[in-house]
């Protein structure tokens, strides 16, 4: 079964929202943590009445699903998977603090209500009135990936042509304390666009909306081929994570040579983007090296901005000059590899390929 | 043909037992686990009942042989202990490549909730920072077992860990994966307490489920694991049943409540059917999602009508022994309906009374004793018209 990627829907801080631009302008952030680019128009995708309720992340999700769904023209999915490290956080924050100030008294139940991870995946279901399938994964860094796989799976049992799957992650001001507590973010302010050229310790903050069709069939429109995703955890060293890349290459008939770029989860971070460099120089030769999260920061999801990129690069055959880390070695991409890494726990690969 | 799936080992902690023995012995005495909460700290102790245990953190931490360290709650204790279980039973003697499937809806809020002021003001309870999130239990069991296998965490409020069932199974079949442990966890929590409590749907008193005068449900903790393994694998092993069915549906009706004609409930339970290739004649017992809300209560028993038609087999919620466990309510009546199968038995629903007018049926409100029990199905509902059905059958 081949699977294709045939609709996308992109909020996150960068302005991906619409489908006829692709980074042709890129935005700088002064702060350590990068904040989706919303569009301004919501009243196109969402009824008022509805938009009112909605927290942040439930309406840029819903959204950028609507966006997905009108790219691909489609109507009704066969199943909606999600994945999302943190749920709807703003509005567990909101329900959390409810609970301290009022002293368990007369609580607002919206904040609850909407403060479950599968509220988007439920949102979506009902705006859509689709019965089928619908299941949210939260796997830290492979919460995606997780949804990714389930959608192979899927399109591989009977009844199952159209996978809505995406993925979702918001930062918030009370999250940004805990995890700077943490030591997570760099002390001193960067600025994104030189964010791999810092050589400190820490990353920047990011968040995201994205979702996809992953569909059986090709369309006119589609993207590129999702080939495979794999993911492993807590590899005991930068060897280990060579042989999961080469096994899984081969597991899909491919070697490194075939690898045309690597879109890698460099996140600035001094310790952690040194094992990067390890690894490809140990297994790349003729490969052009991208990044994206200086482009949309550090989440437990942001490998699906990446599919974003590495679909958009592929359908137009244009690696952005903002993301290219090493020249550019090649004139047709055809096989584009996503190595991710999430606090060096949750290691994921994602292999797509040109269409043409 | 896609390869069948078999249980070969269960483990469950709840407020009814902390093993799959214990809690074998309480379905059989008709105990409720339901009382006074006095664990949790809570402005509620004195206004509402729960499905508690009442094993202190460092206790359960002892149980499940693991030094007691910041940074580990009581989901993953919770967890460990039902996993420990289930491994045990199934003699799986490689974890290393188990893959490990989990639902919670709660995580790791239990510490949160109780340390957010510290996260906010002070460096002191930082270890419990990062483990906030629902991947935080599943990733702490893997670690304690060495399981390096397929890791997934699944959160879709009440059908989480029925859905992490359906995941495994599937993983399976699709020849993925040979052997996963799958089954879900969560702690009881002030979170969710007041949750449900702001949404008016609590009963202050032992809940009843399909019954007229039904006034909400009782929260319950604890945490139910199967190990599953293929034909391919299972050799000569002894198992306790098949998992031969499985479907999920969306409601697409409200974000919390389910639609009255049970739509979503009608498509979960009629998929499972489709995929086990069962008439519905051929299911003996329900173990139904039976949350004593007023709106769940209806929804699912105009689904079973509608679906089951004149010929309703035994019914019963044993949401009134072990209190609604949400994330791993899937597991823990997959773990009894196991015991259902086993002993040839179907399990009370406790504190029915009388009728409710809707509806032609009425559960069973004594255990029935020396049935053949050949499929069960199992119905977990979430939040967001999550709808999952499992079906366990005799092979």
């Amino acid at each position: 079964m081949t699977a294709f990627i045939n609709g996308a829907g992109n909020i996150s801080p960068q302005k991906t929202w619409d489908n006829r631009y692709f980074l042709e302008e890129i935005t700088g952030f002064g702060s350590n943590s990068l904040c989706c680019a919303e569009p301004g128009d919501y009243e196109k995708f969402i009824d008022p009445k509805l938009l009112r309720r909605m927290s942040r992340i439930i309406r840029m999700s819903y959204t950028a699903a609507r966006i997905c769904l009108e790219d691909a023209g489609l109507e009704m999915p066969d199943a909606i998977i999600t994945g999302s490290g943190m749920g709807c956080l703003e509005d567990t924050e909101k329900f959390l603090n409810s609970i301290y100030q009022n002293d368990e008294k007369l609580l607002p139940p919206t904040p609850f209500i909407q403060s479950t991870h599968n509220t988007i995946g439920a949102q979506l279901a009902l705006m859509l009135q689709c019965t089928n399938y619908n299941l949210t994964y939260s796997q830290r860094g492979a919460s995606f990936e997780n949804a990714l796989t389930d959608a192979m799976m899927l399109l591989n049992e009977p009844n199952f042509r159209n996978i809505l799957v995406g993925a979702f992650d918001e930062m918030t001001p009370n999250q940004m304390i805990l995890y700077n507590r943490l030591h997570f973010y760099k002390d001193e302010p960067v600025n994104n666009l030189n964010l791999f050229k810092s050589g400190t310790p820490g990353t920047i903050a990011g968040e995201g909306n994205a979702f996809f069709i992953l569909g059986s069939e090709k369309k006119e429109q589609s993207y590129a081929i999702f080939r495979d995703v794999a993911v492993f955890n807590d590899p005991p060293d930068v060897n280990f994570v060579i042989g999961k890349i080469h096994e899984f290459l081969a597991s899909n008939h491919n070697s490194a040579a075939d690898v045309d770029l690597c879109l890698a989860g460099y996140n600035g971070d001094a310790g952690q983007d040194k094992n990067y460099n390890l690894i490809f120089s140990k297994i790349f030769r003729k490969t052009t090296l991208a990044g994206f999260k200086h482009l949309c920061g550090e989440y437990h999801t942001a490998s699906a901005f990446a599919v974003w990129l590495a679909a958009n690069i592929l359908k137009r055959n244009r690696i952005p000059e903002a993301v290219q880390l090493t020249p550019v070695r090649t004139g047709l991409i055809k096989n584009i590899l996503i190595y991710n890494q999430y606090r060096n726990r949750n290691h994921s690969l994602i292999l797509l390929s040109s269409c043409a | 043909m896609p390869q069948k799936v078999f249980i070969t080992g269960c483990g469950m902690i709840s407020a009814i037992g902390d093993s799959f023995k214990e809690t074998e012995k309480s379905v059989h005495a008709g105990k409720s686990g339901i009382g006074a909460i006095t664990l949790l700290e809570t402005g509620n102790r004195n206004q509402l009942v729960a499905g508690e245990i009442k094993h202190t953190d460092v206790a359960l931490a002892e149980m499940a042989g693991i030094s007691f360290t910041p940074g580990l709650t009581r989901t993953a204790l919770l967890g460990i202990i039902a996993a420990k279980e289930a491994l045990q039973q199934s003699q799986v003697k490689d974890t290393g490549t188990l893959a490990l499937i989990s639902g919670t809806t709660v995580g790791g809020m239990v510490a949160t909730e109780k340390y957010y002021n510290d996260f906010l003001t002070n460096d002191t309870k930082n270890d419990f920072i990062e483990s906030h999130d629902c991947g935080d239990s599943t990733e702490r069991i893997a670690g304690f077992f060495g399981m390096k296998g397929y890791l997934s965490t699944i959160n879709t409020a009440c059908s989480s860990s029925a859905n992490a069932i359906m995941l495994a199974t599937r993983l399976i079949k699709s020849g993925r994966i040979q052997r996963a442990i799958a089954g879900g966890v969560d702690a009881l929590s002030k979170f969710t307490l007041n949750g449900f409590n702001t949404l008016m749907i609590i009963d202050p008193n032992p809940c009843k489920p399909f019954d007229e005068n039904r006034n909400g449900l009782n929260l319950g903790e604890g945490a139910a694991f199967l190990v599953l393994e293929s034909e391919d694998v299972i050799g000569k092993k002894e198992f306790f049943c098949e998992i031969s069915g499985y479907g999920n549906a969306n409601d697409a009706y409200h974000q919390t409540a389910l639609s009255p004609d049970g739509r979503g409930a009608f498509l979960s339970m009629r998929a499972a059917l489709e995929k086990a290739r069962l008439d519905s004649g051929e299911i003996d017992y329900i173990n139904a999602h039976g949350t004593a809300t007023q709106n769940n209560d209806l929804s699912e028993g105009i689904a079973i009508e509608r679906l089951f038609g004149s010929k309703i087999p035994f019914v019963s919620s044993t949401k009134p022994m072990t209190g609604h466990l949400l994330g791993a309510a899937g597991a823990v009546e997959a773990v009894i309906s196991i015991i259902a199968m086993k002993n040839g038995c179907v399990p009370a629903n406790l504190n029915f009374t009388s009728k409710m007018k809707e509806l032609g049926f009425s559960p069973v409100t004594e255990m029935v004793r020396n049935v053949e029990i050949r499929h069960i199905m199992s119905n977990s509902f979430g939040f967001g018209g999550n709808n999952t059905t499992l079906i366990f059958s005799k092979a």
